[in-house]
């Protein structure tokens, strides 16, 4: 079915008058139907955003209060009881609020603000306006996504302030700690906000995922066969796939850990005595089919956060380098093999839970076979910046960031993937290192580099430039500074999660290492505050585009006009004709997408 | 369909699309639940138990079900509407059914002294619970939107030709049946 029949169909909600002229009808809109219960993909995307950035902040705010207990264990700070009250009685954060602390800090970060803040920026925001569809396959279920994780937000955010605090055993909630009202302070009422929250979230992002795949699938322009399109798109499409099948299967995890919870079953107890409390009659379970079943999404789930930064970065590597992109067919399979892997290598979380040493030699070779795909990605994009006219934008310098960061963690998954060396790295700060250059860091600069290079897309005006670069060479400097002397520390075999370490006499020559890591992310926190004034100066005050096309690109989005309204185009949507990456081609420095195939035209 | 002069020939209509990866998801749902059921099978107290009778009735009360709903279809496009308003009533009838013979299949359990939930529950029993509890709330999802569309039957004052509703229903509810299939199945052979 076409782009109008579904938007002007009368189960399309209405969304413009059935009228056969394709010219943008202006139908009425009010404040809450703009802003608020919005139905238009841009509007929904910008509402992940900023709903993404405030969790940012947040969770990031909260490793920097961690970090200040890890490199300052002695000293106290004052300031913090005004912030955390009991949690931190005269300056010091307790134990308690510590754990709670790196707890919400690591769901935040990775769910609310890499999965939501990421993919239903990007993928709302682009998928329609790339492929070239007046809005997604269905609106309506675009708009419930986003509220079911406004919904998310609210719960998690109010589990912060219930009276034992948020729940404290881990992002991963691993059982008994999670399972168990007993277990610890957050494990009662946190921990039932943090299931609903997680709940909530897992159902908004089947209704993103669902909607995304349908629209790529059916929704692209004429002319728009699949291998023409972006590569960000088969990235937020191949991120909706893996969401969609991997979501499910933590939502039946967390299901039996609310029967555990709530209705005395058993499937993850067994043999458990409480201080205090005595035996439970919990017979039979196990704690680690919540892990089975927890990695089995966990593992896709780097990839949901890893992709879209991943085909931005394809993009904006492409458009800033005036190259096409080094192996197009080449980048669609790589990210179709690391999209299959990555429900094949679940059990490398998992490899000193007694798990079968044969079975984790297989879950190795799987593991080490993504090194494959991966290192292809990579070749390809120092291949498409090779001998390119490159701008340095801040986009495309983050793009730059995320290929290094990509590098640098990758390299380190090669050893955590080899079960025999992580009896050793298991657990340390090695494993931090790894996952927050690789996924975390690396991912935020995929963000970055997105939201730098959309948003005269997003909001019709530029961010600053200068500002821009500061916020660039701070945060990867930074972000080297703070993780790879991790590396070290994990080597030395210095475990997670400890609260102080300087009663350990094995980690005390780490003292001065750690206050120079809390240093700098205190430095880069604060670097990140650069960029939300950037962000939101530029919205209200920045340049203003006058160009429909500022980078000369060739996708469809710049076809549009400068401020576009809901349905994007004015009149008809544009044919597609080529490739998104005729850069350079014959003599023309850039050929959009709706350039008819010339009859003299050297084939790609 | 070939009223609408532009739509494309032989695409698929993207809310069918959806439902079609929806049903997708929901398979990844049972697979984790009925995978982690095999895995914890194989492990130490795994209670044995046969599964009540009356699931075999509730498993001929859905097929039934099933067939209704496809009548139901039959009977719109033939705009035979007394007839479509009747197999769908039908159809959310046989499917609250379905869910009452459920309940009593696990007042069966109970009453055999096997505890489903609580501190002298086995998770074999729980399992059970879980598992087809989860979709019986699947079932209560399709008679929810039969009722939607039953209403609409009754209310709406515009005539509507666009069998794409009864279609998704259909679709959907089709589904859920070859889903209990499935269970019923797993639980009686393969788990």
């Amino acid at each position: 079915m076409s782009n109008e029949a579904v938007l002007h169909a009368p189960a399309g909600a209405g969304l413009h008058d059935a009228h056969g002229d394709h010219h943008h009808e202006h139908h009425h809109e009010t404040f809450i139907s703009k802003y608020v219960f919005s139905m238009d993909h841009k509007m929904i995307a910008k509402q992940f955003l900023i709903t993404g950035m405030v969790w940012a902040v947040l969770g990031g705010l909260m490793s920097v209060l961690f970090r200040l207990q890890l490199g300052y264990p002695e000293s106290t700070f004052p300031f913090l009881e005004d912030i955390l009250g009991k949690w931190a009685e005269g300056g010091k954060i307790t134990p308690e609020a510590y754990y709670a602390l790196v707890t919400t800090h690591g769901t935040v970060l990775v769910f609310f603000v890499l999965t939501a803040g990421l993919s239903g920026t990007f993928a709302n925001f682009l998928i329609p306006l790339q492929i070239g569809a007046r809005d997604m396959a269905s609106p309506f279920m675009n708009m419930l996504s986003y509220w079911f994780f406004f919904a998310a937000s609210i719960v998690m955010l109010s589990s912060m302030f219930v009276e034992f605090g948020p729940f404290s055993g881990g992002w991963t909630a691993y059982p008994p700690l999670s399972a168990l009202a007993a277990a610890s302070p957050g494990s009662g009422t946190g921990m039932d906000l943090w299931l609903i929250a997680m709940a909530l979230f897992v159902v908004s992002s089947l209704l993103g995922g669902l909607n995304y795949i349908a629209t790529v699938l059916n929704m692209r322009t004429k002319g728009m066969s699949m291998t023409r399109m972006p590569l960000t798109i088969w990235a937020l499409f191949f991120t909706a796939v893996l969401g969609v099948l991997s979501f499910p299967v933590l939502f039946s995890g967390f299901i039996l850990l609310i029967f555990d919870r709530n209705f005395g079953t058993s499937f993850y107890l067994s043999d458990i005595f409480i201080n205090g409390v005595g035996a439970l009659p919990n017979e039979g379970g196990s704690a680690i089919l919540y892990q089975h079943l927890f990695w089995f999404l966990g593992h896709p789930e780097v990839y949901i956060i890893l992709l879209p930064a991943m085909g931005m970065v394809s993009e904006i590597l492409s458009v800033n380098s005036r190259k096409p992109i080094f192996g197009y067919i080449a980048m669609v399979g790589s990210l179709f093999a690391i999209a299959i892997l990555a429900f094949l290598v679940w059990a490398h979380h998992m490899f000193v839970t007694g798990l079968n040493p044969f079975l984790g030699s297989v879950f190795v070779l799987l593991t080490l076979l993504i090194a494959v795909p991966s290192a292809i990605k990579v070749f390809n994009w120092l291949t498409t910046l090779w001998r390119g006219n490159i701008r340095f934008t801040p986009g495309m310098l983050f793009s730059i960031g995320f290929v290094s960061l990509f590098i640098s963690g990758g390299l380190t998954g090669i050893w955590l993937g080899n079960s025999a060396l992580d009896i050793h790295l298991h657990d340390t700060y090695f494993v931090i290192a790894h996952f927050h250059i690789v996924m975390g860091v690396a991912s935020m600069f995929g963000m970055f580099a997105g939201i730098y290079h959309w948003f005269p897309k997003m909001y019709g005006r530029y961010m600053n430039n200068t500002l821009a670069y500061l916020h660039f060479w701070i945060t990867l400097g930074g972000a080297y500074m703070i993780f790879w002397p991790m590396h070290y520390q994990g080597l030395a075999g210095m475990p997670r999660r400890y609260y102080d370490y300087s009663v350990w006499e094995s980690f005390k020559q780490f003292a001065e290492l750690n206050r120079f890591i809390s240093t700098v992310a205190m430095i880069v926190f604060a670097a990140q505050l650069l960029f939300l004034f950037n962000f939101f100066y530029s919205v209200f005050k920045g340049r203003k585009v006058t160009t429909q096309n500022p980078y000369n690109a060739n996708t469809l989005e710049w076809t549009t006009p400068i401020n576009p309204g809901h349905g994007n185009w004015v009149g008809e949507i544009p044919e597609v004709h080529r490739w998104a990456y005729d850069y350079g081609k014959d003599g023309k420095e850039f050929i959009p997408q709706t350039t008819p195939v010339g009859a003299d035209e050297s084939s790609h | 369909m070939s009223a609408i002069a532009n739509e494309a020939p032989k695409r698929i209509h993207p809310h069918k699309f959806t439902l079609w990866v929806a049903m997708g998801s929901i398979i990844m749902m049972f697979a984790g639940l009925t995978s982690a059921y095999i895995v914890k099978k194989n492990q130490s107290s795994w209670l044995e138990f046969d599964l009540p009778v009356v699931f075999m009735y509730s498993t001929l009360v859905i097929i039934a079900s099933s067939l209704t709903v496809h009548l139901a279809a039959k009977a719109f496009k033939a705009r035979e509407m007394a007839r479509y308003r009747t197999l769908i009533t039908v159809t959310a009838l046989l499917g609250v059914l379905f869910m009452a013979l459920q309940i009593l299949g696990f007042m069966d359990l109970e009453a055999r002294n096997i505890a489903l939930t609580g501190a002298k529950s086995n998770s074999a029993a729980s399992f059970l619970l879980v598992i087809t509890g989860l979709h019986m709330l699947h079932v209560l999802g399709g008679v929810i939107a039969l009722l939607v569309m039953f209403i609409r039957a009754y209310v709406s004052s515009v005539k509507n030709y666009s069998s794409l509703s009864i279609e998704l229903v259909g679709t959907y509810w089709h589904f859920v049946d070859i889903l209990w299939i499935y269970l019923f199945i797993f639980y009686n052979w393969i788990g």
